[in-house]
């Protein structure tokens, strides 16, 4: 059978993808600068090509994980023929090698985007994009095939894979890598056309309109994949938590919160024609902080100076990829942005003025999460010891950034482009600052009004401050009470979809932080040994132990206890956490139970039994952490609502004078 | 900035331009250097061929088999030193737990520097406990006394209680089948 050359085939076919990467990354920009159509004209064919050869060498490496093919390094070492089918395939991801091909893969599906649907793009700028494209795939296949790759034959064949840490055995875990990379991945375009536009040195409308989708698109996926990780963290872990300002989370989170500005400032290039060199900057930074993020997610080479010991070919490598790529990005900046061309003016308080003020907070938010990461390892190597930074200095710092943020959050889009009254803001936000003060007032009543709950009861207030504030501005929008309801449905229903996304997606985050706060302020935690049938009260809820039952999975064997779970004598429903010990690798795991009302989650753990037949329970009162959930959903939920708004469908127009752009309608 | 351009730069704002590009060198510079110079390499334990350091440590709370000096004499053993804070340990750790199952030597843990007590035995849950005994080292007592310069560390030490090697950093299936594995072969031969 020829199927045993299947690696090779998808090995070659990488191979291949190098060199057409090679001829992407430089026919096309030679072709560009030097007025040569037919050079410029082959930035779609290679890039259709490269998409073919690098789909092809992921399908092979994926069909070697399906039939278990042992003779692969990568297969045996992550792999096992009793492994779950669906587990065999996210084992494709799940480790260093085979996610840098997935990496790489969706590089080349957006490089297709751009080669496919950026028809009415002007030639050189898109020649000129795709060709750093070209370049980012250059450097990863070169990566992949010079110190990881997952093509590597064994010379002896094991019986049997060494399986995956059953910890990503886990729906949630399988999906959480694509979504992250399509998410780091997506801000690429956004980076190739920021080199695109310093090459040319013009920046305008049009060039904001095309970059926001893509922009766009990535934020959404980041979104959910820092969600699904999230909530991974939190069900499987079954500490209850949900976020660990660990470095991987942080990895994902920093790029969040630069192309969240990013997001912002494009708006303001697009809509006024002016902050181009801060978006360009923006946009290279927000790609740069993706590339760190997946240096450190899959490889933990920037962890720790550790790391780059134990493989140094790996850790060169990489460090040569980021040095060329920020650093050669960054040098770009510097000689080819003082040239752009200012635009509009505008005064302090106005619409651009609020999103510039996201803007600041929102990167340094990202500047103070990228310095707590790395310090650790920057205090290793300048000697200052061993260092770890943990919650207590994320809150101190983020907290404050965060509070002005959302504030201004309710504000901003009450403002006029160019000059803003905010006076007029304030008055028409009457009341959201009722009922956040309310809401202020309530939250101390409700949960018993010491002063350590001023915090809490702020966070409550500010949420409501934000989701209020944030109806208000629609209402505003569709002229609610001020014009018969006939005449504002019909505005209403005429609005653009991307200002349905802006309310979307603010009031998401409303709810995100009504969750957060919630649960950092009134979580209640138990833990205790419970015989059978004994009751345990968890903030008015009681958990009855009822039974505890010894089962076989298909790769593991389990510890599934019962709970009844009742409040004021009215029973709820039952919980079953279960305890598993996984076969190979031979492992624990918690599989926590929830049960979750629209407000609270109850959250229940089972351990081993004692001597005396007792069994270690932990259980949990978690208030408002559904919100988190639904909080991440509704904010992705407008930002896909943006994208299929009307203009981008259409596409970005050609190239018009600064304007016109300023002539369309407000978002 | 009422009413001025808030992009058109002046050439006193050039050197802003350069700052993004400088602060990446800088950045960029610290990783070189620890590529080139990797602390582990350069700075061999003064302890090797020494014996251990006394001690006595207490258990991760309701872990039990607390560690001392006097554990590590009568077989060839592994010291390794861990926290829950530190993340190349989360890289090693499935392979540790890969070598206590295949039971070829015993791994002792020194949990160092945590926090809070308890962080260290929530670790051990989340992602695993390869150890044998396992001591809680919160004021770098021990750390300090074997020369401890990050984590993961691992000591290897001698049936006479002596310290025989020190390696910095994870331990990888490399390290470990070229120069661990034969090490302890060879002490169980002396």
């Amino acid at each position: 059978m020829i199927t045993y050359m299947v690696p090779e085939l998808g090995h070659f076919a990488l191979v291949l993808a190098l060199m057409v990467s090679l001829v992407q990354s430089v026919v096309p920009l030679v072709g560009a600068q030097r007025g040569i159509p037919e050079w410029v004209a082959l930035a779609r064919p290679a890039a259709v090509v490269m998409f073919i050869l690098v789909t092809v060498s992921f399908v092979c490496l994926t069909w070697s994980y399906v039939v278990s093919d042992f003779s692969l390094a990568n297969v045996a070492a992550n792999s096992h023929t009793d492994k779950p089918l669906l587990y065999k395939i996210s084992g494709v991801w799940g480790n260093h090698e085979g996610s840098m091909l997935l990496w790489v893969l969706i590089l080349a599906v957006f490089s297709l985007a751009v080669a496919v649907m950026g028809g009415n793009l002007p030639p050189g700028l898109k020649a000129r994009a795709l060709s750093v494209q070209g370049m980012i795939t250059t450097g990863f296949v070169l990566f992949i095939l010079f110190t990881s790759n997952p093509f590597v034959r064994l010379a002896q064949v094991p019986q049997n894979g060494e399986g995956l840490n059953p910890l990503l055995q886990d729906p949630g875990l399988a999906f959480h890598p694509p979504m992250l990379y399509l998410g780091y991945v997506g801000f690429s375009m956004a980076f190739s056309f920021a080199i695109a536009a310093l090459i040319e040195g013009r920046v305008d409308a049009a060039w904001a309109r095309w970059i926001r989708p893509w922009t766009l698109v990535a934020w959404v996926f980041l979104t959910l994949g820092i969600g699904l990780g999230s909530w991974w963290a939190y069900y499987e872990l079954g500490w209850g938590g949900w976020w660990f300002w660990d470095p991987v989370e942080n990895a994902s989170f920093i790029p969040w919160l630069a192309g969240t500005a990013l997001l912002h400032s494009a708006a303001v290039v697009e809509k006024r024609d002016t902050l181009k060199s801060w978006t360009i900057l923006l946009a290279i930074i927000t790609f740069s902080l993706s590339l760190l993020g997946t240096f450190l997610v899959r490889s933990g080479v920037l962890t720790s100076v550790h790391s780059f010991a134990s493989d140094p070919t790996r850790g060169i490598f990489i460090l040569l990829l980021l040095i060329f790529t920020i650093g050669g990005s960054l040098t770009l900046f510097a000689i080819r942005a003082p040239a752009l061309k200012g635009g509009g003016l505008f005064a302090p308080v106005s619409r651009e003025g609020s999103l510039l003020l996201n803007n600041l907070l929102m990167s340094t938010a990202a500047a103070t999460v990228l310095l707590g990461t790395l310090y650790p390892l920057i205090a290793e190597a300048l000697d200052l010891g061993k260092v770890s930074v943990g919650g207590p200095f994320y809150n101190a710092v983020f907290v404050p950034l965060m509070v002005p943020m959302i504030a201004a959050m309710a504000i901003g889009p009450l403002l006029g482009w160019k000059r803003g009254d905010l006076p007029g803001a304030l008055k028409r936000l009457w009341l959201a600052a009722g009922l956040s003060a309310a809401a202020f007032a309530a939250t101390f009543v409700v949960v018993g009004g010491g002063l350590d709950e001023v915090m809490g009861a702020f966070g409550m207030a500010l949420a409501v401050w934000l989701a209020v504030g944030t109806l208000v501005e629609y209402a505003e929008r569709i002229k609610l009470f001020r014009l018969p309801l006939g005449r504002s449905l019909s505005k209403a229903t005429s609005l653009p979809r991307s200002a349905y996304g802006m309310t979307l997606a603010h009031f998401g985050l409303a709810l995100v932080i009504a969750g957060i706060t919630a649960s950092s302020c009134w979580k209640v935690e138990k833990t205790q040994t419970m015989a059978l049938g004994e009751t345990v009260n968890v903030a008015g809820y009681d958990f009855t132990l009822t039974g505890v039952e010894l089962t076989d999975g298909p790769n593991y064997s389990s510890l599934t206890g019962t709970f009844e779970l009742s409040r004021d004598g009215k029973p709820m429903g039952l919980m079953t956490p279960e305890r598993r010990v996984y076969d190979t690798p031979p492992m624990p795991t918690t599989e926590a139970a929830i049960h979750t009302t629209f407000l609270n989650d109850l959250y229940a753990v089972i351990g081993e039994p004692d001597d005396q037949g007792r069994y270690v329970t932990r259980l949990y009162f978690e208030p408002l952490v559904p919100w988190l959930w639904y909080g991440c959903l509704v904010m992705a939920a407008g930002g896909l609502l943006s994208l299929s708004d009307r203009r981008y469908r259409v596409g970005a127009p050609r190239r018009a004078p600064a304007g016109d752009a300023a002539a369309q309608p407000a978002e | 900035m009422r009413d001025t351009p808030a992009a058109a730069p002046s050439g006193r704002r050039r050197w802003l331009y350069l700052l993004p590009v400088g602060v990446f060198l800088v950045l960029a510079g610290i990783f070189a250097l620890q590529l080139a110079d990797p602390p582990g390499q350069v700075l061999p334990s003064e302890l090797i061929d020494r014996p251990v350091p006394e001690f006595a440590l207490e258990p991760l709370p309701g872990r039990g088999r607390p560690l001392t000096s006097e554990h590590l004499k009568g077989e060839v053993s592994l010291v390794n030193i861990f926290g829950s804070w530190c993340v190349a340990c989360v890289q090693e750790h499935p392979f540790l737990v890969d070598i206590k199952n295949t039971g070829d030597v015993p791994i002792h843990g020194i949990d160092w520097n945590e926090r809070n007590p308890e962080d260290g035995m929530k670790w051990l849950q989340r992602f695993g406990d390869p150890y044998d005994r396992a001591g809680l080292d919160p004021d770098s007592e021990v750390a300090i006394a074997f020369g401890v310069t990050g984590a993961p560390e691992t000591f290897v030490v001698d049936r006479n209680g002596v310290i025989r090697y020190k390696h910095s950093g994870p331990i990888t299936p490399t390290v470990w089948s070229k120069t661990l594995k034969p090490l302890i072969e060879d002490l169980r031969r002396q």
